[in-house]
């Protein structure tokens, strides 16, 4: 075994654990706490996969600003009501099985996309640099960047549209 | 076996960098406490500490040495392991960034080795920097919710509210200098700002970008909660702010994190904008002083320039007023990013239709 | 391959060691400090010192309320700006050369970025004195 197989079975087990630990927390504070770290984990792997690029966004966007505003939305919450009411078993079971399904559904994927795609040697290609990453950005992938920007606006509109339904609503009162 | 190949004196000599760097935070940090309450009273006409040693210099560890032995309390409402988790993380948070800064050249020593003066040389230093700031939220958000105290809840969710609106602005204003620079190395950029003059144009990169750097350091201001823009802690609306309700070492925690917070973003404006560890003259020092004394002079150059600007932070403390919350994000929102998008779009077209004959 | 080539050698994930290294110390030094303050602190708890602080007024319910939804707009707003930043960052280190096609692509994102900022300047989603 060397360095780098080492290191990815530890960050994988603490993704794993992380992971696991977002799912069976009580609290939902925990779950968040908990997501972040697996985002940790996560940047770990892209380090070791070289995409340093990919690992300092992860960190940034995801554990920096998504895991933000999934605090704020559980601090918005009324986290007294701190016993979760008890869900009808059928309901518990719909949700095993329909998870169950879309687990199988992206196992199914991944071992697909395994047999196609060539496997990355880990630690060897400089394409996840962010200048590789930006010249291949702008030159090849100059529309799709476009209309990602496209996407922001309608995401944006989204967000103002429901954020400020609300305040109507509280006028009225 | 690659496991086998680890280069033990590799990594001793960065735990040794890095114990070292550790060590001169938390040493300026106790000391900018002092130098605080020195400059405030100085701008008061008052005499500030001066009863622990000379000049009152003692004080600092006075201070420390009385957070160490007070009694933690740990409300009953609070939840208790986030509320540990809290000053945990917003000094791990603020020990992290200085990873990246380079703190003098490479040391080239005679028997042939090369000595770094920087923790880690990545390429995307600027982007470590921002990731860890980015998390540094955490800290305040988690204690202030965890004390279940509503004055703490409302300044950290004022603290993140802040923090995250400026750092949207804080991000666009590199945008411009980095066109210049064209890395995120700290360290090139360090490099790139050698000596003083180029034989064109002075090489630090606040007579290139000024407008860039004004906008970074206000957005400083803010990411650091410091006057005048430190609602979080504002005395008059909510007593203390988010560490309220800690005590003893926790509180000392949060507090000294500040100000190794501040001693750090000092550094990295200094880094950035003014030059780093560079100096007029600085070709013929190297020439006429061996490598090490060199070193040892551009790390005291970098630390003037340091605490010149924690100096700066006091005085505009004690000199401008509190802004008001809808001001605070009335400037970061439609004065700073528009503002720095700007400064983007006017860098990029002077670069490539002015310059680039 | 030695260690401390690939060490020296940029753009290897190796350069991200001494970080993790700076982690390590960072957590144990302040682990440490909390440790060794809990043990030498004095602990006597009395019903009345382990109440909030509330400027001494008796505490009417708990802090675990809802707030304004403004600041949850400004955390999403915050969310989709942020990831239009970072597009910012691969452009810039390689502004130079990818010229002036580079630069008009850029010009046309910033136009997109400024359709959205204005809408919601114009819907007053970030006013915060009503």
């Amino acid at each position: 075994m060397d360095i780098q197989q080492i290191l990815f079975i530890v960050l994988s087990a603490i993704a794993i654990g992380c992971a696991l630990g977002v799912v069976f927390s009580r609290n939902p504070i925990n779950s968040v706490l908990f997501l972040i770290l697996t985002f940790f984990a996560i940047s770990g792997h892209y380090i070791l996969l070289n995409a340093q690029f990919l690992a300092v966004v992860n960190i940034i966007v995801y554990a920096g600003a998504i895991m933000v505003l999934f605090l704020f939305v559980i601090m918005l919450m009324n986290l007294n009501s701190d016993t979760e009411p008890q869900k009808n078993w059928l309901v518990q079971l719909a949700g095993a099985i329909s998870g169950g399904i879309l687990f199988l559904v992206l196992l199914s994927a991944l071992v697909s996309a395994t047999k196609t795609l060539p496997v990355m040697e880990q630690g060897s290609n400089d394409l996840g640099l962010i200048k590789n990453l930006g010249k291949t950005l702008f030159r090849d992938y100059v529309l799709p960047f476009e209309i990602s920007s496209v996407l922001f606006l309608s995401a944006m509109i989204g967000a103002i549209v429901i954020g400020k339904k609300e305040d109507k609503f509280e006028d009225v009162h | 076996m690659l496991l086998l190949q680890i280069d033990w004196s590799f990594l001793l000599e960065k735990s040794v960098l890095i114990l070292v760097i550790v060590l001169v935070s938390f040493g300026v940090a106790a000391y900018a406490t002092w130098g605080e309450r020195k400059v405030a009273a100085i701008m008061q006409d008052r005499l500030g500490p001066n009863r622990a040693g000379f000049m009152g210099l003692l004080q600092p560890l006075a201070d420390g040495g009385k957070l160490f032995f007070k009694e933690e309390i740990i409300p009953e409402g609070s939840t208790r392991t986030i509320f540990i988790l809290g000053p945990f993380l917003f000094m791990v948070t603020a020990l992290m960034t200085s990873a990246v800064i380079p703190w003098g050249p490479d040391i080239h020593t005679a028997a042939g080795n090369v000595i770094s003066l920087q923790v880690a040389d990545i390429n995307i230093g600027i982007l470590f920097v921002f990731g860890v700031v980015s998390v540094g939220v955490y800290g305040i958000m988690l204690g202030g919710w965890a004390s279940n105290n509503k004055f703490s809840l409302l300044s950290s969710i004022r603290s993140a509210s802040q923090s995250i609106s400026y750092e949207l602005a804080m991000g666009l204003s590199l945008i411009a200098l980095l066109m210049m620079s064209g890395s995120l190395s700290m360290r090139e950029i360090a490099q790139q700002q050698h000596g003083f003059w180029d034989g064109h144009w002075l090489t630090w990169n606040v007579f290139k970008q000024p407008l860039g750097f004004f906008i970074f350091m206000v957005c400083a201001f803010a990411e650091l909660n410091r006057a005048p823009f430190d609602l979080p802690e504002c005395e008059s609306e909510l007593n203390m702010g988010y560490h309220q309700e800690y005590s003893s070492m926790k509180l000392g925690l949060y507090l000294f994190a500040e100000y190794i917070n501040m001693f750090i973003s000092s550094a990295v404006m200094v880094t950035l904008f003014w030059g780093s560890y560079n100096f007029p003259g600085m070709d013929w020092v190297a020439a006429h002083t061996n490598a090490i004394v060199f070193a040892l002079i551009c790390v005291i150059v970098l630390m003037a320039k340091i605490t010149a600007f924690i100096l700066f932070f006091m005085f505009i403390r004690w000199t401008l007023p509190r802004f008001r919350y809808d001001q605070l994000m009335n400037l970061g929102w439609k004065g700073l990013i528009p503002l720095a998008l700007f400064n983007m779009v006017i860098t990029g077209a002077a670069i490539l239709w002015l310059f680039n004959k | 391959m030695n260690f401390l080539l690939l060490a020296a050698e940029q753009n290897t994930p190796f350069n991200y060691l001494p970080i993790a290294l700076q982690l390590l110390i960072a957590v144990g030094f302040v682990g440490i400090m909390m440790g060794a303050t809990h043990l030498l602190g004095p602990k006597r708890r009395t019903k009345d010192k382990l109440i909030n602080f509330e400027s001494g007024i008796p505490s009417v319910g708990n802090a675990r309320q809802p707030m304004s939804v403004k600041y949850f707009l400004v955390a999403i707003l915050f969310v989709l700006f942020d990831v239009e930043v970072i597009f910012f960052y691969p452009y810039a280190v390689n502004f130079r050369e990818l010229g002036q096609e580079g630069f008009l692509a850029v010009l046309m994102f910033v136009g997109f970025f400024l359709c959205g900022f204005i809408y919601i300047l114009k819907k007053g989603a970030l006013k915060w004195e009503d």
